[in-house]
């Protein structure tokens, strides 16, 4: 069996899988009982400021029929007693020495008290800290969390004081309620961090009640953003991670990823950990349905591992990075078709509708005899020479395996919009010497 | 329809994404009642969640770690009567296909030949199991699991007891139940076939030569009724009408146009609907008490109904009519009266009410024999029976004889004989052997503390 041990720069845990930084990280009692279950690593629920909690603090959203695709927050960090934590913290880490145990630290934005912070939590024997520069309510409102993480230069500065007073690895998680999460990513780098998580919970408005107008979730009556997690937001972390993962200054700067973001199962932590994470967090999953869930992920990992011969998890981590590339660079030249499988093909014309309503109108229905048992119902056809490979009938199709899209060879050069921006520039300005290149590099457009 | 087609299993298998959108609908609960109704308490949320990630492999480990026989009670089970009778989604909504959720994984393992457990570290101790049905494998897979030396002594040419023998290749197919005794091998036992204990060795042989020996030899066939005409040719043996359906090719199986079936337990289910399948146009069963007394499942009953069996209730054969052939069944007519000892209304006979039933098969179903020789030769080590079943102290399947376990239907005095209750059998007789033999001797490691079947194989996997 696969060895899932990981080392995040000098962090060890005897698998990638952490908690992250939230309720189920509250306290001693929840992480030892998941460490006990198979978490590898737990980052302890933000400690910090004195704050109060408010009632009906998660929203979530269901979708057809499927409970918590998303859920969101107005939780602030841990309402228990700083001294109380690092107590807890302390005997966790005495009972289960081999174990990750991350010390979430957020405090006003005062040298002295960070310093003094990370100092006193250092003596509980944790194994590193994570800079929670990415809460997104309430704690923003008081000039912390997100509010710090906004501005590169905070990140830097209080990642500065905190590398001045730390000897463990210093992680710095990221917001990502931001334009371009690579700014204050380079700032930890500036700063001197050790490691960078992301995402933190993407600011969101779970919803109306339309029978009596009120937000979701309903704080008596108020309710406003709150920071959304879960299943729904895992295309958004994987962007930003390979952002972050791909930054040649982050790359230089040789750090640590942890990511997460929706993860809930073993394969989407393999994602997040072929696009460069080394240890994953999971919050929601865990809200969802308990920390026995990593049972499977362990074991889903390790299946996997075995079958593509990965013997540890360095053989993979960042696999799926170098395949990172902007719209410019991007083959031209490269022509796929749909082709439709009539003896998968149940006769729903969904592929038909949408391509005729939302895409290219080259797929028709035909009173054709395709398969031996024939019947009324028309068929979908595809018109080949009038595909444009857009992809979106196979994405519609409720059938596995029944259109796929094939690559042809059309003859048309590989070429990239960034070449042909050099070696024609006029084409990208002149709608006329467009028309003429496509021509030439036989591209149709219907 | 080709009399092959009409012998594939009743349920085609589950696709990828039937599997996964079932699996999807499961509430994974917590604490779930569908693990607690399993007798042998598979972790049954854990296995379909898996399904639903994609770790079917892991699925499958999950299942056999608790019940080695997985794939056969996959198909077996009257699980509308236990896991799936149990699903909280049962009563506002349609309970998870957790039978077929079952075979899914088992089919994927064994498709792709995944070995899940082998031996343990020797322990020197050499255990001997009689029969290799479902209780004798269960036994034998856990206790080599555990170190032990375990021989299986099985009196047929294949393991696997009725698995392979009993029930209807539409239920379960041969392969099934031969690769299920084939991974118990691969796993170190050693099976030896075609052994009759008392003819080719003898249980005093068995008793001194190992440490401790498990009895699972099940029932014998299906008793006499005690009827005039019962020898005629045409009146068959229903586990024998079976086991042809299992060994034999289809279309070399005689049967008769109009056929009736006496009883109407599980067996004599199997035995109309293949009558059915086989081409028979009549078939009824019949069944000397009502409808509402019949011991078949529910399930079965629809099943054998829209297979086109007939039924007769409250009718009693009383003896089977022909000149050197099967012509007819005498019934006569049946009341039903006070409840009798099994708690049931007791058929009473009315009298002058006999009718003749045309037909030229006679199948007899009415239960099975107990197995008196093995009975004999173990009362002289002082073993018990209830009713000719084996006594057993059902917290180990001890017999009274320190060395003596059993299991299986030999044991079931009472309640209803299952395939998934004999695999437990085997289990809770796998942990007392242990318990008795090694736990003593090790009591103060910590190998032994967590010394259960699951943990030890678990060290395996992870």
């Amino acid at each position: 069996m696969a060895n899932l041990e990981i080392d995040f720069r000098g962090i060890k845990s005897p698998n990638p899988f952490w908690l992250a930084s939230a309720p189920p990280a509250n306290s001693a009692y929840q992480v030892q009982k998941a460490f006990e279950q198979g978490w590898g690593g737990a980052v302890w629920k933000t400690i910090g400021a004195p704050v109060l909690n408010v009632c009906n603090r998660y929203g979530t959203i269901d979708y057809k029929g499927q409970k918590i695709i998303g859920l969101n927050n107005v939780e602030l960090i841990s309402d228990r007693p700083i001294d109380l934590n690092l107590k807890e913290i302390a005997e966790v880490k005495r009972n289960f020495p081999n174990h990750a145990v991350v010390v979430s630290v957020m405090v006003e934005s005062k040298k002295e008290v960070w310093q003094e912070t990370i100092k006193r939590a250092e003596e509980t024997g944790c194994d590193g800290f994570e800079l929670n520069f990415g809460c997104p309510h309430g704690m923003s409102e008081r000039g912390m969390g997100s509010a710090m993480g906004q501005v590169p230069e905070y990140t830097c500065m209080v990642t500065e004081w905190v590398m001045e007073a730390a000897t463990k690895p210093v992680i710095v998680k990221l917001t990502p309620n931001i334009t371009d999460i690579v700014q204050p990513a380079r700032a930890a780098v500036r700063g001197g961090a050790t490691a960078i998580s992301l995402i933190n919970t993407i600011n969101s408005i779970m919803g109306v009640d339309l029978d009596t107008f009120e937000l979701r979730p309903n704080v008596g009556g108020k309710g406003g953003h709150g920071g959304y997690a879960g299943p729904a937001v895992k295309p958004i972390a994987l962007h930003l991670l390979s952002a972050v993962a791909s930054d040649p200054e982050v790359q230089k700067a040789g750090l640590a990823i942890s990511g997460m973001g929706g993860i809930e199962t073993w394969q989407d932590a393999v994602e997040f950990m072929l696009l460069g994470s080394t240890s994953v967090q999971v919050c929601t999953a865990v809200m969802h349905w308990g920390f026995r869930i990593v049972e499977d992920m362990i074991e889903g990992m390790s299946n996997w591992m075995d079958d593509k011969g990965f013997k540890s998890c360095n053989d993979f981590i960042g696999k799926s990075l170098p395949r990172i590339s902007n719209f410019g660079d991007f083959d031209l030249g490269f022509q796929s078709v749909a082709k439709i499988n009539h003896d998968k093909c149940i006769q729903c014309n969904l592929c038909f509708i949408a391509c005729n309503d939302a895409a290219h109108q080259c797929i028709d229905l035909k009173d054709a005899k395709i398969t031996k048992e024939a019947n009324e119902r028309l068929w979908p056809v595809v018109r080949e020479v009038d595909c444009v490979g857009c992809a979106l009938c196979s994405t519609v199709c409720p059938v596995d395996d029944c259109i796929t899209m094939v690559q042809i060879d059309t003859g048309r050069p590989h070429t990239t919009w960034n070449e042909i921006m050099k070696s024609k520039p006029e084409v990208t300005q002149d709608w006329q010497k467009m028309e003429e290149y496509r021509k030439t590099a036989n591209i149709h457009v219907h | 329809m080709t009399l092959e087609e009409r012998f594939q299993e009743v349920y085609p298998p589950l696709e990828e994404r039937e599997a996964v959108t079932e699996a999807n609908r499961c509430l994974y609960c917590y604490d779930a009642p569908c693990m607690v109704a399993c007798p042998t308490h598979i972790d049954i949320p854990t296995f379909i969640r898996k399904i639903s990630t994609g770790n079917v492999k892991g699925s499958a480990r999950t299942i056999l770690e608790s019940n080695l026989m997985g794939a056969t009670c996959s198909r077996v089970c009257p699980v509308q009567e236990l896991c799936e009778g149990a699903c909280v989604l049962e009563h506002d909504h349609k309970p998870i296909m957790i039978g077929r959720l079952q075979r899914y994984a088992m089919d994927y393992a064994a498709e792709r030949g995944i070995k899940f457990f082998e031996k343990g570290k020797s322990n020197g101790l050499k255990i001997a199991v009689v029969g290799g049905g479902p209780a004798g494998l269960s036994c034998a897979g856990e206790l080599v699991k555990l170190g032990f030396d375990v021989t299986v002594y099985e009196k047929k040419k294949w393991a696997n007891g009725l698995s392979t023998y009993g029930i209807v290749v539409f239920r379960e197919p041969v392969e099934v139940a031969l690769a299920e005794a084939k991974m118990i091998e691969d796993m170190g036992v050693e099976i030896k076939t075609n052994v009759t204990i008392g003819k080719d060795i003898t249980l005093d042989e068995l008793v001194e030569q190992n440490d401790a020996v498990f009895v699972s030899v099940g029932l014998g066939n299906v008793p006499d009724m005690g009827v005039p005409g019962e020898n005629l040719p045409g009146v068959l043996d229903g586990l024998d009408f079976i086991e042809e359906t299992k060994v034999q090719n289809l279309d070399s199986i005689k049967f008769g146009n109009r056929i009736c079936v006496i009883g109407a337990g599980n067996t004599a289910i199997d035995c109309a609907t293949i009558a059915r399948r086989l081409g028979s146009e009549r078939v009824n069963i019949i069944y000397r008490r009502s409808e509402a007394e019949m011991p078949a499942y529910h399930f079965e009953y629809e099943f054998a109904l829209r297979e086109g069996v007939s039924f007769m209730f409250l009718t009693l054969p009383v003896e089977v009519v022909g000149n050197g052939k099967v012509e007819g069944l005498k019934c006569v007519r049946m009341d039903l009266g006070e409840p009798d000892a099994s708690g049931r209304r007791s058929p009473i006979a009315i009298p002058g009410s006999e009718f003749v039933i045309p037909c030229d098969m006679v199948i007899k179903a009415i239960g099975q024999k107990k197995q008196t020789p093995m009975m004999e030769a173990l009362s002289k080590y002082g073993v018990k029976d209830i009713k000719g079943y084996i006594a057993v102290d059902f917290t180990t399947n001890r017999t009274v004889h320190p060395k003596i376990f059993a299991g299986g239907d030999c044991i079931r005095s009472h309640g209803e004989a299952s395939t998934v209750m004999a695999v437990q059998d085997g289990k809770i007789a796998a942990k007392a052997i242990y318990r008795q033999l090694v736990g003593e001797q090790e009591d103060k490691s910590e190998h032994a503390k967590s010394g259960c079947c699951k943990e030890v194989a678990g060290t395996h996997a992870h």
